[in-house]
């Protein structure tokens, strides 16, 4: 029945905490526009999920903090436990003296193997509370050591003692200009590495959420903490109770599970975007009306043209004619940087959600050849509203939305190992240049998958 | 949370670094007003209950009751160190964090590295023992001492030496005050070229400062309090000229108090990200990991913004973006050079106070197209978010810059080392000290040389076209 969430480095901490804060405010929200019954169940399953009830009454959130520093972890215990609303378990963190330095292979080489024992227990203790173990979701960024070499060895390690198990890696992507110099090393590692041990990633671009904050939310001095409410909502938005099927009043028991089912048909594809609609201030929220075709219509075409969020859409992008011989389509594709699906799943939210047709995203064309379009698509709907919006729609999608970040970051990072530079920081801690390109060479491949679609 | 262990050493090193204590404390009482001994305090202080034996035991947890400064002083005179026991911070230190003579290293590197490197030696191993002992988990020597003396100098570089031995494992930043062109100490460029050999060599960080950037700064501060309004222009001669005869005043009052405050402000904003919380710490391992590429190309010219947040004065303050502007100007320096026409390889800002994450990207974005970055570290910036602010104002930033604008300051120190030793001057005074030879001299010198060869070669690559690599290709 259960996912443990896995909060590690500073940023997965910090977004750990306002994922947990927002579920636990969408969980008493009074304007579920949805019966009264039905919000009982919908309430029962959000807390099934993410929460061990604990006898004061306060849910305990189905988490551990992770990180080799103290600070973060004392800051964000303290946040929800002043929250009143949910709180962390008493014993579910663990953290060291001092971090990673940002220094990928120190997390992986230096803190993961000695601290292994002690967070694998951790974890272990955990997963005994719960009468079933779905998966793991691990929250961690991709630029600094801790959540990223860190956050490499614990998912190898779940792997490992949890064969069975789901894991997904919740992946920050750092800002191109970043906060951390070495961020396109640490992130080619990062990458590198999970790709063989994860079930899938799912990407959080920050100069993504960081423009939906300027641009969406209007949001004129931009903290971390507003990227993260938006990371959390986008989050919350997948990840809260849906129906399991069309007509069905029962909620999905294995969310992560039928995830993974419909979106990771082949271990060669596993990097998941995530796209959503409406996005915007509590302000603009009160006086906005929405209906289902027109939302639709914008998340389609935000899906075909590669559109990072509602604002500023192509429209031009169409998908290509079916039936046309290869050879003209690949050049045709480039030209209107139509975006090729995989497999998409579309989650949608609210008032009248039956209704709404889904019958755009279900076009062949819109997809690889290698699958039926019945198998590349999924639905998940609910009746609840989410956080506010009346209606609202999520878009997660495995296709070539994260090929221009992937390349990029490759090529970044290639750039600076051909001079060398930083390499002796990586040495020092027993990854040599042979892991480099191994990294690269794996990396290099997912591209090239991905740009043959 | 991790500790650090401040090494001052010879006249300018421990009247540095009494500055730097002074406002350690200062900053930790207007945090911790609830008199609490917490973690943030534990990064510099130890907590003692001096009324139990002698030496005092640590109290982990709970209030505080005698801090203690993780610091070992270290002077071959006596003076700067006695008097400041018998000032204001006596309390801070014991007899134990001394190591004191009183004949001096008379401005000759090799009497502090030879002569009392290996008189002291074990005494030194000893008392730094003594203080990473008090340490759960130390993480880092702060070295302070001048270049141009002897004992700062010479016996500063030779610590250097025993720390690399003793704690292989705990980082070296050194802050290293350089000899001005005019300086008063004749030697100074042999002092300097000789230790210069042993930062490149064994520091994992230096921070180079210039007196008369200091100097500067201090008469900027002076005229910006005396003209009232920031920004506003003074008419020449009546305010200025009547304000720096101020400083010079005040120079000869208490010399070098002022100046050495901004270097004990460097520290605090350097380690504040470690020491404090905030949305995007910087841990003291993340400076050396983000500005270092290179092992030796370890020296960060550093620049501290707003200027007023630097001395105790009450300006009104300006735009936001203004501080981030002027850390990048050349007389924001901590030593005389121009990191914006220069090349970068790594820039660092680290912020305090409330500034948030769209602050930094507007002005990185705003600012990062008139700067040159080496062609491999196009996007080479690392930043942090500390949210506790300097006592008394609402933020500052620090920047730290590796770049090649310091060469001219080595090529400078070569050309005053050269001329002297072209004469042979002064070398006899060198040269009779056990264990000193001429090729001490040439090693140095040769040492220096491929430093600033280093540096040309990154230079010669600025405004080149940048042609990106060839990149593996994957046949499916
Ligand atoms: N969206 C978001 N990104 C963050 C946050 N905190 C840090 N980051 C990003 O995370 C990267 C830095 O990694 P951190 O998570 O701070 O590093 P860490 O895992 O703690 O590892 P070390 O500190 O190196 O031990 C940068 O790309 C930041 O932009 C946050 O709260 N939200
Ligand atoms: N900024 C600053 N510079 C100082 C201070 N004291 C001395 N200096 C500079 O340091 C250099 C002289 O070195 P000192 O530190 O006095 O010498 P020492 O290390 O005590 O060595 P000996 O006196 O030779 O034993 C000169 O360049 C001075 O300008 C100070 O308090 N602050
Ligand atoms: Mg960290
Ligand atoms: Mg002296």
């Amino acid at each position: 029945m259960s996912v443990v969430t896995v909060q590690l480095g500073q940023c997965g901490n910090q977004i750990g905490y306002e994922v947990f804060d927002t579920i636990c405010r969408d969980l008493h929200n009074s304007q579920g526009f949805c019966c009264k019954r039905e919000n009982e169940v919908y309430q029962a399953s959000c807390k099934e999920h993410f929460f061990n009830e604990e006898r004061s009454g306060v849910p305990v959130a189905r988490a551990l903090l992770i990180d080799m520093e103290p600070k973060v972890i004392s800051q964000t215990l303290l946040k929800a436990a002043r929250s009143g609303r949910w709180k962390y378990g008493q014993h579910s963190h663990f953290c060291q003296k001092q971090g990673s330095g940002n220094n990928w292979a120190y997390g992986y080489s230096v803190h993961g193997p000695k601290h292994e024992e002690s967070i694998m227990n951790l974890i272990q203790k955990e997963v005994e509370k719960y009468d079933s173990l779905r998966g793991f979701s691990t929250i961690m960024s991709m630029a600094g050591g801790t959540g990223s070499g860190l956050g490499a060895f614990l998912t190898q390690n779940l792997r490992d003692a949890y064969p069975n198990s789901f894991i997904i890696n919740q992946i920050i992507w750092p800002y191109g200009t970043g906060e951390v110099i070495v961020q396109n090393y640490n992130s080619i590692l990062t990458l590198s590495h999970l790709y063989r041990s994860s079930d899938a990633l799912l990407v959080h671009e920050n100069d993504v959420v960081h423009k939906i904050c300027a641009k969406l939310m209007n949001i004129k001095q931009i903290s971390f903490r507003d990227v993260n409410q938006v990371i959390a909502h986008q989050l919350g938005s997948v990840f809260q109770p849906t129906y399991s099927s069309e007509g069905s009043c029962q909620y999905r028991r294995n969310p992560l599970g039928d995830l993974m089912a419909s979106l990771v048909p082949h271990p060669e594809f596993k990097m998941l975007g995530l796209r959503n609609i409406p996005q915007m201030s509590e302000n603009s929220l009160s006086y906005t009306t929405f209906a289902w075709t027109g939302l639709l219509k914008h998340l389609r075409q935000m899906l075909i043209s590669n559109a990072k969020m509602e604002e500023g859409i192509d429209w031009q992008v169409r998908p290509p004619l079916l039936g046309l011989p290869a050879l003209e389509k690949v050049p045709h594709n480039k030209e209107s940087h139509f975006n090729t699906s995989i497999a998409n799943l579309v989650i949608l939210r609210g008032k009248d959600v039956h209704s709404a047709d889904l019958g755009g995203f279900k076009d062949p064309a819109l997809y690889t050849s290698w699958l039926q379009p019945s198998d590349a698509f999924s639905e998940w709907r609910t009746h609840r509203a989410f956080n506010k919006y009346e209606k609202s729609a999520a878009l997660v999608s495995n296709s070539q939305f994260l090929l221009k970040p992937l390349d990029t970051v490759i090529g970044k990072a290639w750039n600076m190992f051909a001079s060398k530079a930083y390499v002796h920081q990586y040495t020092k801690f027993g990854i040599e240049e042979e892991d480099f390109l191994d990294s690269f060479t794996v990396l290099e491949q997912v591209v090239a998958s991905y740009c043959n679609l | 949370m991790a500790q650090s262990v401040v090494v001052q050493v010879g006249q300018c090193g421990n009247q540095i670094g009494r500055c730097f204590w002074d406002l350690a404390l200062r900053e930790h009482a207007a945090i911790n007003k609830k008199g609490i001994y917490d973690d943030s305090l534990k990064n510099f202080f130890r907590n003692v209950d001096t009324r139990r034996n002698g030496d005092g035991v640590d109290i982990s947890k709970g209030k505080i009751r005698s801090l203690k400064a993780r610091a070992v002083l270290i002077d071959m005179e006596e003076g700067v160190v006695n008097e400041i026991l018998q000032g204001p911070l006596k309390d801070i230190f014991d007899s134990k964090q001394l190591i004191t003579n009183v004949s001096g290293s008379g401005n000759n590197w090799s009497v502090g590295y030879k002569v009392f490197g290996s008189q002291y030696r074990d005494q030194i191993v000893e008392k730094l023992r003594q203080t990473a002992e008090h340490c759960d988990c130390l993480q880092c020597f702060f070295i302070i001492h001048s270049m141009g003396g002897g004992t700062g100098s010479g016996l500063g570089t030779f610590i250097l030496n025993v720390l690399e031995d003793e704690f292989p494992e705990v980082y070296r930043f050194v802050t290293s005050v350089f000899p001005s062109g005019e300086d008063d100490v004749i030697t100074s460029p042999y002092n300097s070229v000789l230790a210069m050999k042993e930062l490149n060599e064994h520091a994992d960080c230096v921070l180079p400062i210039e007196n008369e950037s200091l100097f500067d700064i201090v008469s900027r501060i002076n005229q910006m309090v005396t003209s009232g309004k920031p920004g506003t222009t003074v008419k020449p001669e009546s305010l200025i000229t009547l304000n720096e005869g101020g400083i010079k005043k005040k120079l000869q009052e208490k010399p070098f108090d002022t100046m050495n405050n901004i270097v004990g402000n460097l520290l605090l904003n350097l380690t504040s990200s470690a020491r404090f919380e905030g949305s995007l710490n910087m841990d003291l391992n993340e400076i050396t990991m983000n500005l270092v590429p290179f092992p030796q190309l370890h020296y960060l010219v550093s620049s501290l913004t707003p200027l007023y947040t630097l001395a105790d004065v009450n300006v009104p303050p300006r735009r936001l973006d203004q501080m981030f502007s002027d850390a990048f100007s050349k007389d924001h320096q901590l030593i005389q050079a121009d990191p914006k026409h220069s090349l970068y390889l790594a820039c660092a800002l680290l912020v305090r106070g409330n500034v948030q994450i769209s602050d930094l990207r507007r002005n990185i974005e705003r600012l990062k197209s008139a700067l040159h970055f080496v062609s491999w570290n196009q996007e080479g910036w690392k930043t942090s978010l500390c949210s506790v602010p300097p006592v008394g104002h609402s933020h500052s930033l620090l920047a730290l810059a590796n770049n090649t604008c310091i060469k001219p300051t080595f090529i400078e120190l070569k050309k005053r080392f050269t001329r002297l030793y072209k004469k042979k001057a002064h070398l006899h005074h060198y040269l009779q000290v056990d264990g000193m030879e001429e090729s001490c001299f040439t090693e140095a010198v040769s040492s220096l040389s491929s430093l600033i060869e280093s540096y040309n070669e990154l230079d010669v690559t600025k405004g080149l076209p940048i042609h990106d690599p060839l990149r593996l290709n994957i046949v499916i």
